[in-house]
C-alpha cells in the first residue's frame, strides 16, 4: 500500500491518497494521469491491469486501487 | 422523418398516448415499433443498413457468451475474438464505405448510422470483456439500436445502462413529461430561431473573398451555429426521451465556459469523448505492444519513455474522432490540432503552475473569463477545419486574419432584424447558461412557480413560433451532425 501511495504522490503531490475516495468522479486524476499509474504499477508490482478494469469503481480510491492489484497478482 | 417537423410532432403526441395507455410490461414493444416507423420514414434502404448492424451485433454477441460459458476466459477470449473481429470489421467496414460515398458520390449517411454504429459496437465490445450480458431477445437488442431519439445525432449510450431503462415500464409522471416538453422547446429554440436563422451568414462567409477578420467572424459565427444546431438537436433528442420516462447521457455542459482545452473535451460531445476514451484511447494505452515500446525506450529516454503511452494513445483516439466526423484530409487535421493542443498544454503544466505562483493572475476576478474567451477562440479556430475540405485554403486564411478589418455585414443575407433576434437570443442563451452554472436545474428552480413556469414558456413557444427561421431554399430540419 505504502509503494502505491508513493506512486500516486508522484503523481500529485497536493492530493491526501490516504482519505481520498473520488479521485475519478471528482476529476482528481484524469485519464493521463491514469495511463501514467498503469505504467508505473506494471514497473513496480508486475502486475498489468488490462482496458476493461479502468473504472472509476476500480480507481476512487487508492484502496480500491490497491484491492484491484491483489486481485491481478492472485490472478 | 426530421425533428422540426409537423410529422415528427404528430408522431410524438401518437406514441405518448398510446405508451402511455398500454400495460408498463408492453412499452418497450410499442418503442420498438415508433423506432422503426420513424426510421422508415428516411428511407426502406436506411432500415437494410440498421438490420445489418442489428443482426451482427446480436450473432456475434450470442457466440462470444456460448464460448464464455463453456470455456474458461482465456480460451474464451481467444475462440471469440475471430467474432469480435468479424463484426467490428463489417460494421466499420459499412460505416467506411458510406461516408466515403458521402465524400466521392455526394450521397447521404444513412441517418444516424455514426451514432447507432458506434453504440452498437460498444455493447460488442463490453459483451467480449466480459462486463456486460449479451442480450438474448433481438427484438429487445433491436429497441437498442433504433430507439428513435438518439438517431439523428446521438448521445452514444451504454447498454448498461440505456438498456434496463428501455425496457423497464414507465408510469406517467406529470413532472417528467413537463420537464421533458420544456427541453423540447429550448431545443427547438436553440436549432430554429439561433443556428438556423445564422446558418446564411456562415454560408456566406465561407466564399473566398471573405479573408481577413472576416474569417474571425466567420469562426464566431459557425461557433454559435454548430452550439445551437447540436446542443439544440441534443436537448429535443434528451427532452423526448425525458417526455417517455427514459433518461439519455448528457452530452454538453455549458462547454464555452471551459478554462482550458482538457475540461472543453469533459463539456462539449461527452459521450464520443467517453467512447473513443474506453474503447480507443485506454485498450491502445496498455497494449502490449506499446508496453514493450515504451519499456525499451525508457531506456534510453526515461522522461519520453514514461509519457509514450500517453502520447500514442491520444494520437491513435484523436485519429479516429477525426474521422468519426469525416474522411477527407481537413477532419484528420481537426483531429491532430485538437490532440496537439492537449498533448502540449499537458506538457507545459509545470511551467503553467511557475508563472501562476509568481503573477498571482488567477486570483483576479477578470483571469476566469479570460481564460474562456482564449479556449472559446482556440477550440472554434480548430474546429472551423470542418468547413475547408482544401486543408490549404484554411491555412491561407489564418495567415490572413490581420490583414484586412472590413467585415461585410450587410451582405451576408442577414436583415437588422436577424442580428437583432441574434444577439438578444444568444444573450438569453448566455444568461440561461450562466444561471444553470451557478444555480444548477432552472426547470426544477421553476417547478415551484407553476404561473412563472407557463408564462416563461408560452413565451419561448411564441419566440420559436414566430421568430423560427423556416426560411424558403434552406432545409430547417437538417442538423450539422446528421451528415457526420
Amino acid at each position: 500500500m505504502e509503494k502505491l501511495l508513493a506512486i500516486l504522490r508522484e503523481i500529485n503531490p497536493d492530493v491526501n491518497f490516504e482519505t481520498e475516495e473520488v479521485l475519478i468522479d471528482g476529476g482528481i486524476l484524469d485519464s493521463f494521469d491514469i495511463v501514467t499509474l498503469v505504467a508505473e504499477i506494471d514497473d513496480n508490482f508486475g502486475v498489468q491491469i488490462p482496458a476493461e478494469a479502468l473504472t472509476a469503481e476500480n480507481f476512487n480510491s487508492a484502496r480500491a486501487l490497491y484491492d484491484l492489484i491483489r486481485r491481478l497478482e492472485d490472478a | 422523418m426530421a425533428f422540426a417537423s409537423y410529422s415528427f410532432l404528430i408522431f410524438l403526441a401518437a406514441l405518448l398516448v398510446v405508451y402511455y395507455t398500454v400495460p408498463g410490461r408492453v412499452q418497450w414493444v410499442f418503442l420498438l415499433a415508433g423506432s422503426l416507423l420513424f426510421y422508415l420514414g428516411s428511407g426502406w434502404q436506411n432500415l437494410v443498413y440498421m438490420l445489418l448492424t442489428a443482426t451482427s451485433t446480436y450473432a456475434a454477441t450470442r457466440l462470444m457468451e456460448r464460448n464464455q460459458r463453456v470455456f474458461d476466459r482465456k480460451t474464451a477470449k481467444l475462440r471469440n475474438r475471430g467474432w469480435l473481429l468479424l463484426c467490428l470489421g463489417l460494421n466499420f467496414g459499412l460505416l467506411g464505405v458510406c461516408k466515403l460515398r458521402l465524400t466521392f458520390e455526394d450521397l447521404l449517411l444513412p441517418m444516424g448510422i455514426s451514432f447507432y454504429m458506434f453504440q452498437s459496437m460498444g455493447y460488442v465490445l463490453d459483451v467480449y470483456r466480459g462486463s456486460q450480458r449479451a442480450e438474448g431477445n433481438p427484438a429487445k437488442l433491436l429497441l437498442f439500436v433504433s430507439y428513435f431519439p438518439q438517431l439523428i445525432q446521438g448521445p452514444i449510450s451504454r447498454f448498461s445502462e440505456l438498456g434496463p431503462r428501455l425496457l423497464a415500464s414507465h408510469p406517467r409522471n406529470e413532472e417528467q413529461i413537463s420537464f421533458g416538453l420544456q427541453r423540447i422547446l429550448w431545443g427547438y429554440f436553440k436549432k430554429l430561431v439561433i443556428a438556423d436563422r445564422i446558418a446564411p451568414a456562415v454560408a456566406a462567409l465561407r466564399g473566398p473573398e471573405h479573408t481577413g477578420l472576416s474569417f474571425l467572424v466567420l469562426t464566431v459565427f459557425y461557433a454559435i451555429q454548430i452550439y445551437g444546431d447540436f446542443t439544440g438537436g441534443i436537448d429535443i433528442a434528451i427532452g423526448v426521451s425525458e417526455t417517455l420516462g427514459i433518461r439519455l447521457p448528457e452530452n454538453f455542459v455549458r462547454p464555452f465556459f471551459s478554462k482550458n482545452t482538457a475540461e472543453y473535451w469533459r463539456r462539449w460531445h461527452i459521450t464520443l469523448g467517453a467512447w473513443m476514451k474506453d474503447y480507443i484511447f485506454y485498450p491502445v494505452s496498455v497494449s502490449a505492444p506499446l508496453r514493450k515500446l515504451s519499456k525499451a525506450a525508457r531506456r534510453r529516454w526515461p522522461k519520453f519513455g514514461k509519457r509514450l503511452p500517453v502520447y500514442a494513445a491520444s494520437l491513435a483516439t484523436w485519429c479516429c474522432t477525426g474521422i468519426w466526423h469525416g474522411v477527407t484530409p481537413n477532419f484528420l487535421l481537426w483531429g491532430l490540432l485538437n490532440c496537439g493542443v492537449i498533448v502540449i498544454s499537458g506538457e507545459l503544466t509545470p511551467l503553467y503552475e511557475k508563472f501562476h505562483s509568481r503573477f498571482h493572475l488567477r486570483e483576479k476576478g477578470w483571469y476566469g473569463g479570460f481564460e474562456m474567451l482564449r479556449t472559446f477562440f482556440l477550440m472554434n479556430l480548430i474546429r472551423i477545419v470542418d468547413l475547408f475540405p482544401d486543408v490549404g485554403e484554411y491555412f491561407r486564411r489564418l495567415g490572413s486574419l490581420f490583414t484586412s478589418w472590413y467585415v461585410p455585414f450587410s451582405d451576408l443575407g442577414l436583415t437588422g432584424l436577424d442580428y437583432g433576434i441574434l444577439f438578444l437570443g444568444c444573450m438569453l442563451l448566455f444568461a440561461v447558461s450562466l444561471l444553470q452554472e451557478r444555480k444548477g436545474s432552472i426547470r426544477e428552480l421553476l417547478w415551484e412557480h407553476t404561473r412563472l413556469r407557463y408564462i416563461l414558456m408560452f413565451l419561448l413557444f411564441l419566440t420559436v413560433l414566430l421568430m423560427g427561421n423556416y426560411g424558403i431554399g434552406y432545409e430547417p430540419g437538417n442538423f450539422i451532425y446528421n451528415q457526420f
